[in-house]
């Protein structure tokens, strides 16, 4: 197992330095460089370009040497915690974006945890009960699910929510609590706007999910071993969740990998449209004023944390079914 | 005591049939009896065909505005009026009155004013496809207006916009998918027949291209974009970013099917008459899983409409004046809007029908590939 481990931090050293090239790459794609939307910046609030800090700028930041080694002063800094310089709000980037990554986690943590609890109670009864109205309407409703871009769920929930019962979902938090530090009673204020986000993100994920797992189940249900454990007269519930479902929910563990950059992508354009603080709507603005440091480091500290996400998963996985093997 | 043969001359008909029709026969057979997928596959025609002619089709240009109706709901097509039934379908005109304290002008359907529909129309000449001159139209009124899905804030017609929008976004999705295919295809098969060094470099790119989360990255590749890009550099532009990470699920799938089909009797068979590598790869094995990637291809099409659905949707994917699906939508990004005008919703029901479709289409397509399996 720990060598199983450590091989699988090696890979990930590749996977990391080809994300970090990717990255570099989305920050040097737009015209110009840092330095001379810095200096357009300053020429449009009218203030006064000092030579002397454009040249140390220029300096620091290597922009007159070759590509790679930019590339390389880059990620060393990045690695120690300098990301760079948003030149839109004039800050450090690690300043703007540790809070804002920081609530993303949460909300994809609790999206992953309600995807997995959703799908295993509807996947399970659907399998149990194919061809029956319940089975029908969950495929159905997981189809929709699939179809529906997150943001048009979000949008009409908002407006369901509006029209019907005279509320406003969108945020995290209420007015009271929006500026206030962390507090026990914040977090609780926080976790009651929670849902709206967790369901809007979570629904595509769901319905793939119990698809998964509806289709995993059917071919088990239907092994000689089961047979086998009826003719035996094992009780039905028993029967089900003692082995067919243990086989069954491998895919909870395994998909993981591609069930995380699927929260992510949907946390970001959910949150702009539910006008949550976290990582999307700054990305968004980022993106749109070319404040590249600042958007590059949030699509490489999202990519990061995906990875990392998997990782977990895989031991996960390599724990929890003995047949994979870790030669 | 009379003996009833074992085999009945029909049966041993049928049976014929099925072992003397060719593999896409097989396919075709079990794709029929997937009825939603058939059914799914001609509302798809009928999208198609709307989109690709909507200038005839659209009862407006998309662009034209009209400041005396802004926000104007949308109409009934009646059949029963104050007159009675009438077997041409009409719709009421609107009266229009101002609430002067919000200053928003609210529309009542007016009795008084009928305005018939008609069908195929005189209208100004304009070029179908660019290609034909044709002066006639779906449908229209002579006198009055007609606004069936209602206006948006610059009173353009919300009916000829999303139809004009799903041409831009549907076919997206084609040219998305298209690039991905070839990408996958071509990449995918080489590291699957080759294997060795190039696979496992081609595996890690794959890999890491899936673990990359796809909205962020689309918006940061789309975000360097240059402003001054032509309306259809912009559009090539986006199927090319839409498809940087789409082909690693044909790819994978192609590699696999490659690498279990290179031990298979008939590949070897070939290989030891001195079929040449590039037969081999072409005349048996692609037939072989053709099928498999036309419905892998119809399954990634909808992924492709929700990418730039999201993208435009965001203002970082197509931009007006072009006019897509997710363009549209930009409108209907706040709830105060939606309050005030619903319709605005619609080309996102136009999204999740289509997208439905392809779905359920590429569902049936999957099951039917493999027409030797069960069932």
């Amino acid at each position: 197992m720990l060598g199983f481990l450590v091989r699988r931090i090696l890979q990930m050293i590749p996977v990391l330095i080809a994300i970090s090239a990717l990255t570099f790459a989305i920050i040097q794609l737009p015209p110009g460089d840092y330095l001379t939307t810095y200096m357009a910046e300053l020429q449009m609030t009218g203030e006064a370009i000092h030579e002397a800090e454009i040249e140390a700028l220029r300096q620091r930041y290597g922009l007159d040497r070759p590509i790679l080694v930019q590339y390389t002063m880059w990620i060393t800094r990045a690695v120690r915690g300098d990301l760079g310089v948003s030149f839109e709000y004039n800050l450090p980037v690690s300043v703007l974006i540790w809070e804002r990554i920081g609530l993303t986690v949460v909300i994809s943590v609790l999206t992953l945890l309600f995807t997995w609890v959703v799908s295993f109670a509807v996947g399970v009864y659907s399998a149990t009960r194919q061809y029956s109205i319940g089975d029908y309407l969950a495929t159905f409703a997981g189809f929709l699910g699939l179809a529906t871009p997150n943001f048009m769920i979000a949008l009409i929930l908002m407006y369901a929510a509006n029209r019907f019962f005279g509320q406003s979902i969108g945020g995290l938090f209420s007015p009271a609590y929006v500026d206030e530090p962390w507090s026990f009673a914040k977090f609780v204020d926080m976790m009651g706007h929670m849902w709206v986000p967790v369901v809007v993100i979570g629904t595509s994920g769901t319905a793939a999910l119990i698809r998964v797992l509806r289709a995993n189940l059917l071919d088990e249900l239907n092994k000689p071993y089961v047979v086998t454990a009826k003719a035996k007269g094992i009780s039905e519930f028993r029967l089900l969740f003692k082995y067919p479902v243990r086989v069954a929910i491998i895919p909870f563990l395994a998909t993981v990998g591609w069930t995380l950059p699927l929260i992510i992508s949907g946390e970001t354009i959910t949150s702009v449209v539910l006008g949550l603080p976290t990582a999307g709507p700054l990305l968004l603005r980022s993106l749109q004023t070319q404040d590249m440091f600042l958007a590059g480091s949030f699509i490489l500290i999202l990519s990061v944390l995906t990875l990392i996400g998997t990782l977990i998963s895989d031991l996960l996985l390599a724990w929890a079914d003995p047949r994979i093997r870790y030669e | 005591m009379s003996q009833t043969s074992p085999i009945h001359p029909e049966d041993a008909k049928k049976a014929n049939e099925v072992f003397y029709a060719s593999q896409w026969q097989l396919i075709w057979r079990k794709f029929r009896k997937h009825r939603v997928a058939g059914i799914c596959a001609v509302v798809l025609m009928l999208i198609y065909i709307l989109t690709m002619f909507c200038e005839f089709f659209a009862p407006h240009n998309p662009l034209t505005y009209n400041t005396d109706f802004v926000y104007a709901p949308p109409q009934r097509i009646r059949f029963v009026g104050e007159d009675g039934f009438s077997f041409r379908p009409f719709v009421y005109g609107y009266t229009k009155t101002r609430d002067m304290r919000t200053f928003r002008d609210t529309y009542e359907p007016d009795p008084t004013q009928v305005f018939p529909l008609e069908f195929f129309p005189e209208v100004a000449p304009y070029r179908l496809l660019g290609i034909w001159e044709v002066n006639r139209q779906f449908f229209g009124v002579q006198e009055g207006y007609i606004f069936l899905l209602g206006t948006d804030r610059m009173g353009r017609d919300m009916l000829s916009r999303i139809l004009y929008g799903g041409r831009i976004s549907t076919t997206i999705g084609l040219i998305g998918v298209l690039l991905s295919l070839v990408m996958g295809v071509v990449i995918g098969g080489f590291s699957g027949y080759f294997g060795g060094l190039f696979d496992s470099i081609v595996q890690r790119i794959m890999e890491l291209l899936r673990t990359v989360p796809t909205i962020p990255l689309w918006m940061g590749l789309s975000a360097a974009l240059p402003e001054d890009w032509t309306p259809v550099q912009v559009f090539l532009g986006i199927s090319i970013i839409l498809s940087f990470q789409g082909w690693t699920a044909l790819g994978r799938q192609v590699r696999s099917k490659f690498m279990s089909l290179k031990q298979e009797d008939f590949v070897v068979a070939a290989e030891l008459i001195g079929s040449s590598r590039s037969r081999v790869v072409f005349m048996h094995m692609l037939p072989s899983f053709m099928s498999h990637i036309i419905a892998s291809v119809t399954l990634a099409i909808p992924s492709m409409i929700l990418g730039e659905t999201s993208l435009s949707f965001l203002g970082l994917g197509l931009r007006p004046p072009i006019i897509s699906w997710g363009v549209l939508l930009q409108e209907a990004q706040n709830v105060r809007t939606l309050n005030l005008a619903p319709w605005l919703f619609l080309p996102g029901a136009a999204v999740v029908v289509t997208v439905l479709a392809f779905n359920f289409l590429g569902d049936g397509l999957r099951d039917a590939a493999d027409p030797y399996g069960g069932g």
